[in-house]
């Protein structure tokens, strides 16, 4: 654990109905930093998320460590903002009393002086007539409301560590900024770090201080936003970043990876990426790669000095290529 | 204009007292890709739905090939709905979880009588190449299948009734980013080959910029800005 973390994570390893599916991660969350979690569906960045707060689904078994036990003070020192704000509120309770017992739950104080810190927070939050509307129940909020709801909850107990996971995949495109912005200011608030897990890559730009990119339960690439984002190192994070419509260079075709993102137990020998990767060798089909440092970064790849930058027209070329073959069958 | 391939003229649908589409009009060329675009709620799946005729609109005018749809029968509607298809969102809920891909394939050429022993099974191998897919996953189900290979599945579906205008209510919407570009560069690739018009239902503005040759962007069942 270095001297500097917050939340130090070692050799995570995650098995769910038998199946590996956080392979041997390790990473540390610093104080109040915000560090996106990315990858694509079964890569594990949810399972990861869970894990830090001791909560994954029932039937999944762990190995590895995450020091110090912040979920053992779950609520208090570490918190979650779901995806679905809807289904992280009780229906049958209103808002601020859900507020006010998340209060009470962790300190001693009246319920008059746990009311006023819930209308508080909901009015940290932007919500009108918070007061008014702490009595009223989840239904009569709007989406965006709710999950701004949400983040007052997950930050009235001033934790050390806020865990986002999707927060803002249910909203449509003008609440997901808006409600980002609060969970920002709300983090920066309290003091705490973020750990927001997502698949967009317009939030991580917009957010992130730093990205760990998950592929296949594993650690891709890890290091400062702005690095990656702009350089990345790692195949992986390049060809995701080339084919997003808002970095493509003019005409229809996206640069694409080709075939799709492994199962979970279904994984090829050697590196998990290797089917896909324009720069695959023999040794990545037989050895999986350990995350090796580069450049003040994370990078599990053998052949991450390979990767040009820009990598935009090696995924295009792996493109044009596929479409031959197909023309050819 | 005559030449239309959809001609929407002041299309209204609306749920009890709530006016979901209102008054909306646009016209969409062959081989052209005309985006809708707005935030949830802004009616623009419920003007698909009144496009296909699969919920009949409560007034206005849906021209396809210059025919007016809304005051046709059903009986009547029958031979026409071959030419216009729905791609949606979900691509396993679009297929039946019970049939193997070949067959989901096979039902319209079947339905449309279009299917011979010899041609069929064929005619199936070709769609299924065309989209992408090895024709042996016409022996799986979907959910043997990854999100992108099953919303492919689901095109090769549309192609079999030979199409001139699809109608794709978030076809992307549900794939992980490095799947989507490719499912977006084959739908480019049909258009061009295939002269199809495309009418492209998208809330992400990024796609839409990148695919669409125009865009209309719906609030509240108006159309704010053509």
């Amino acid at each position: 654990m270095s001297s500097d973390a917050l939340l130090s994570v070692h050799d995570l390893r995650i098995t769910f109905d038998g199946i590996e599916a956080v392979r041997g991660l390790s990473f540390d969350v610093r104080p109040r930093e915000v560090l996106a979690i990315v990858g694509e569906s079964g890569a594990g960045k949810s399972l990861t998320a869970r894990a830090l707060l001791d909560m994954l689904p029932r039937g999944a078994s762990t190995s590895g460590t995450i020091e110090p036990d912040l979920a053992a003070h779950r609520g208090r020192r570490i918190s979650l903002v779901p995806q679905d704000a809807l289904s992280a509120l009780s229906p049958v309770h209103p808002v601020g009393d859900q507020l006010a017992a998340a209060v009470r739950s962790v300190a001693r104080v009246s319920r008059k002086e746990a009311r006023s810190r819930a209308i508080a927070a909901l009015d940290r939050v932007g919500i009108p007539d918070a007061a008014g509307k702490a009595r009223a129940y989840p239904h009569e909020y709007s989406g965006g409301m709710r999950q701004r709801a949400v983040i007052a909850m997950a930050t009235i107990n001033e934790p050390d560590v806020v865990v986002a996971d999707e927060p803002t995949t249910a909203l449509d495109e003008e609440h997901r900024d808006q409600v980002l912005r609060v969970l920002a200011e709300q983090r920066e608030a309290v003091g705490a770090a973020l750990v927001l897990v997502t698949h967009d890559m317009d939030v991580v730009r917009d957010h992130a201080d730093r990205v760990l990119v998950m592929y296949a339960g594993r650690l891709t690439e890890l290091g400062p936003a702005e690095e990656v984002l702009g350089r990345p190192r790692a195949p992986y994070t390049a060809g995701l970043l080339a084919s997003l419509p808002q970095h493509a260079p003019p005409g229809r075709r996206l640069p694409a990876l080709r075939g799709t993102p492994p199962a979970p137990g279904a994984l090829p020998p050697g590196c998990a990426f290797a089917p896909r990767c324009p720069l695959a060798a023999d040794a990545c089909r037989t050895e999986e790669p350990e995350p090796q440092e580069v450049e003040g970064r994370l990078v599990s790849c053998h052949r991450w000095a390979e990767l040009p930058h820009p990598a935009t027209k090696l995924f295009q070329a792996q493109a044009q290529a596929q479409e031959r073959a197909q023309e050819q069958v | 204009m005559s030449d239309a391939l959809l001609d929407v003229r002041d299309l209204v649908v609306r749920y009890g007292g709530v006016t979901a589409v209102d008054h909306v009009s646009f016209s969409l060329a062959p081989g052209e890709t005309l985006a809708l675009n707005g935030p949830s709620g802004c009616g623009k799946s419920s003007t698909a739905l009144a496009v296909l005729q699969l919920r009949r609109p409560d007034a206005g005018e849906v021209l396809f090939e210059g025919r007016e749809l809304t005051t046709l029968t059903e009986r009547e509607l029958r031979p026409l709905r071959p030419r216009m298809q729905p791609v949606f969102q979900d691509p396993y809920g679009s297929l039946s979880p019970r049939h193997r891909i070949r067959d989901a394939v096979a039902e319209p050429l079947k339905v449309q009588g279009r299917w011979t022993g010899t041609d069929g099974p064929a005619r199936v191998a070709e769609l299924l190449d065309r989209v992408g897919l090895d024709p042996s996953y016409g022996d799986r189900h979907p959910h043997e299948l990854s999100g992108g290979q099953c919303q492919r599945a689901g095109i090769a579906r549309a192609l079999a009734s030979e199409p001139r205008l699809l109608v794709l209510d978030e076809p992307v919407s549900a794939l992980d980013p490095s799947v989507r570009a490719g499912v977006l560069n084959l739908l480019a690739d049909l258009q061009d080959d295939l002269g199809l018009g495309y009418l492209f239902i998208c809330h992400d503005r990024a796609v839409v910029r990148h695919f669409a040759d125009r865009a209309i962007e719906m609030r509240e069942g108006h159309v704010i800005s053509a």
